[in-house]
């Protein structure tokens, strides 16, 4: 049975029941005096100490009129934070709400949507300190360590295969770096010349299996050259010249061009040599393109300062899309199928039922569920606090994690401009506060 | 009623298709229509599995991180255990469960999160109690003040709350935690019975009067066992709640009294090299949220769906 399709059973809906006034005012007192207590102490009390708190200076002593609230909306962390919050609030709950949307409706036409439905939702019961180390390493900027890059890393190496040689650099003197990236010989070649470009910043163990010792090309026609790594001139051997036990550098690519044109491309061997047999007389240039070197596709910097409010709202959608597909599926379930056979019968399509019927129907829950997460976005905390390395995490603020850094973070301690921005936070939850009190009083007549 | 939400809807797709377009089938009918209606069969079983496969996957990756050793989790992805399955280990776990400072802060979460939720049901049932079945002046006013506070952040009571508990000692201790968890459950709490127990039948309540029942009785013999089902839906999001917070225990425990949440941060700066005590410490941190949410998902989804405020 799903424990998501129905709430007949229970009086869950039932905001008002006809209750019969009972009992005695003095009881009910007692019954009410802990938590009236409790809520009045740290709850409303703090609320109202709060408003009047952000009016006097850090101490507690002076007082600033709305000078906290001057200094706070003047404060570029506090801007930055501001902006990331109107970010938050405009992107994460209407892409939640959409997404549950599309899985409430989903899932109502397969069997197992109760099992989808429990997998969706699992990710509410876990903290967001997990949540956030979750996804710290799901977008840790180390392909070997990062699932998102390794994913990107493995479908870019599908499409352009990185490059054999990355980092690698010529011996001082025996090639130019050409403006257009890339190696050129230095000064123009003849069809019959021999050619060392004897290459180094790279590790011999990393050379291919195939790689063997490299071999000057000896008497023969073309242009030819050998392409090798000139490791062991730290080991006694002589810069630029073919040592004992040195390797070719196999799968070169290695242009011709006359002028700006590419004459032929060939590659080097196993022993790092090439030949080009059939030239025409004249001079050339020889290019070893940038192709051969460049530094592998690493992925994206996912923590950094650009990405990481993003980042940090597809982890919320994770954590949050359950709970509106959960509360949209009740409310589809709610729906008279009367009215959606009626606008078939009407020859309407199934987008149209979807878009004309359902959709308008569901507008009541659907809107609970944006205030809800609004509600849910402005108080954001641990998620930005955990998933933003320190380094991003001025980039990553959001108002409900400034409060705290002003507060009570390292090299903070101002009280009053803390209280200033709880106020701000408090102001923006307000028009929410007022939407549930509003459908409170309307459920109960 | 306008709803923002529909009206979004509505204005992306244009009022340029009226309705009357119903009863003359499109001869080619738009891109959108046609997914949908591809979307009945196996597709969509498929996209909805991927889905799934989707949602699990970064639990199962920090899982198979927390199961390799730190020189493993240093050279390549945990996805690498999918081939290389036997260097998977319980080591980590050992190892955290050797250090007292975790364990320490594993038992704080329970003495945190316990008597947070004991305390939220019996209080918060007695006042909804009260709110559902006794009259008395200003009872509606109550119930809105109720509603209002249901959405006040955390974050507006902090600095207050720290200067209250700081007056009366009782900062950094594990009592202001609770304290604090207390009152900022019971808006919820007394929300969420109130609602429930002013859906029982007033028959059963009017019977246990006339048997010459007293208020505390009835709510003890008639309200309570008729609301269990609400209040194990309560009891099980406010422990879940507590068990996840951060941010309280940030401000108000001090080292010795800092819950398993708080210990996770501190580790936090050292990201990258010290994958197996955050990951392993990450798991041990939801393996009581799992099991409760498995063993009672209904109570659960329900508090959630009751509640939809908070």
């Amino acid at each position: 049975m799903s424990v998501f399709s129905s709430r007949k059973s229970h009086p869950w809906n039932d905001t008002e029941g006809d209750t019969e006034p009972g009992g005695s005012p003095r009881l009910a007192l007692l019954f009410l005096a802990p938590a009236l207590l409790l809520l009045l102490v740290f709850v409303a009390y703090p609320t109202v100490y709060s408003i009047g708190r952000s009016l006097f200076d850090a101490r507690g002593t002076g007082f600033v009129g709305l000078g906290n609230y001057a200094t706070a909306l003047t404060d570029s962390r506090t801007l930055v934070a501001l902006r990331n919050t109107v970010i938050w609030v405009v992107v994460a709950p209407t892409l939640v709400t959409s997404v549950g949307l599309v899985l409430a409706v989903l899932t109502e036409r397969v069997r197992w949507a109760a099992a989808f439905r429990l997998v969706v939702f699992m990710p509410l019961a876990i903290s967001l300190v997990a949540s956030g180390i979750i996804f710290r390493l799901v977008y840790d900027e180390d392909p070997d360590r990062g699932l998102v890059n390794a994913v990107l890393v493995a479908g870019h190496d599908l499409v352009a295969p990185s490059s054999p040689y990355p980092g690698v650099r010529p011996r001082d003197g025996a090639l130019v770096e050409l403006p257009g990236g890339g190696l050129g010989s230095v000064g123009q070649v003849g069809a019959q010349d021999v050619l060392a470009v004897p290459l180094t910043g790279f590790a011999p163990d990393a050379l291919p299996a195939q790689a063997a010792p490299a071999v000057t090309p000896g008497a023969g026609t073309g242009l030819r050259g050998l392409v090798w790594l000139d490791a062991g001139a730290g080991a006694g051997g002589v810069p630029g010249r073919v040592d004992g036990g040195e390797r070719g550098m196999p799968g070169v690519t290695v242009e011709v061009l006359a002028g700006d044109q590419v004459v032929t491309t060939t590659t080097t061997g196993d022993d790092g040599r090439f030949t080009v047999p059939d030239l025409a007389p004249g001079s050339y240039t020889v290019r070893l393109p940038a192709t051969n070197f460049a530094e592998p596709f690493r992925g994206l910097t996912w923590l950094g300062p650009a990405l990481i409010t993003p980042v940090i709202i597809s982890a919320w959608l994770w954590i949050m899309a359950g709970f509106a597909m959960t509360l949209i599926a009740a409310g589809l379930a709610a729906i008279p199928r009367d009215a959606l056979e009626a606008a078939r019968v009407d020859g309407a399509t199934e987008w149209q039922v979807f878009r004309r019927v359902t959709v308008p129907l569901l507008s009541p829950v659907l809107l609970v569920v944006f205030v809800t997460l609004v509600i849910n976005v402005l108080k954001v905390f641990d998620l930005v606090f955990v998933i933003a390395p320190g380094s991003a995490q001025e980039d990553a603020n959001v108002l409900a994690l400034q409060i705290w850094q002003v507060a009570f973070g390292p090299g903070g301690g101002d009280q009053g401009i803390g209280s200033a921005l709880a106020v701000l936070l408090f102001l923006l939850v307000l028009p929410a506060m007022v939407f549930n009190i509003r459908r409170f009083r309307r459920d109960r007549s | 009623m306008t709803s923002v939400v529909g009206a979004e809807h509505r204005g992306r797709e244009g009022s340029a298709e009226p309705v009357r377009s119903r009863r003359a089938p499109q001869r080619r009918p738009p891109l959108a229509p046609r997914i949908v209606h591809r979307l009945g069969g196996p597709m969509l079983r498929v996209g909805l599995g991927l889905v799934a496969v989707f949602w699990l996957m970064p639990v199962f990756g920090l899982l198979a991180a927390s199961l390799r050793p730190e020189s493993s989790n240093a050279a390549s992805g945990w996805w690498t255990v999918l081939t290389a399955p036997a260097e998977l280990t319980l080591a980590n776990y050992a190892e955290l469960l050797a250090d007292d400072g975790l364990v320490r802060s594993i038992w704080n979460t329970l003495l945190i999160a316990v008597p947070s939720t004991v305390l939220v049901v019996v209080i918060g049932s007695l006042a909804a109690y009260a709110l559902a079945w006794v009259e008395f002046p200003g009872r509606d006013w109550i119930m809105i003040g109720v509603v209002a506070l249901l959405v006040v952040p955390v974050q507006v009571a902090l600095i207050p709350v720290a200067r209250l508990l700081g007056a009366i000692g009782l900062y950094g201790s594990i009592v202001g935690v609770v304290m604090f968890h207390v009152a900022f459950g019971l808006p919820f709490a007394v929300f969420l019975l109130r609602n429930f127990f002013a859906g029982i039948p007033r028959d059963l309540l009017e019977a246990a009067r006339m048997d010459g029942g007293r208020e505390w009785r009835i709510f003890w013999k008639v309200v309570l066992p008729i609301g269990q089902p609400a209040i194990a839906s309560l009891a099980i999001f406010q422990f879940l709640w507590v068990w996840n917070d951060l941010l309280v225990a940030l401000v108000f425990a001090d080292q010795s009294s800092a819950p398993i949440t708080v210990a996770l941060r501190g580790q936090l700066r050292q990201f990258g090299s010290n994958i197996d005590v955050l990951a392993s410490g990450a798991f041990l941190s939801m393996l009581v949220p799992l099991v409760v949410f498995f063993s009672f998902q209904r109570y659960f989804v329900q508090s959630v769906l009751a509640g939809s405020t908070k």
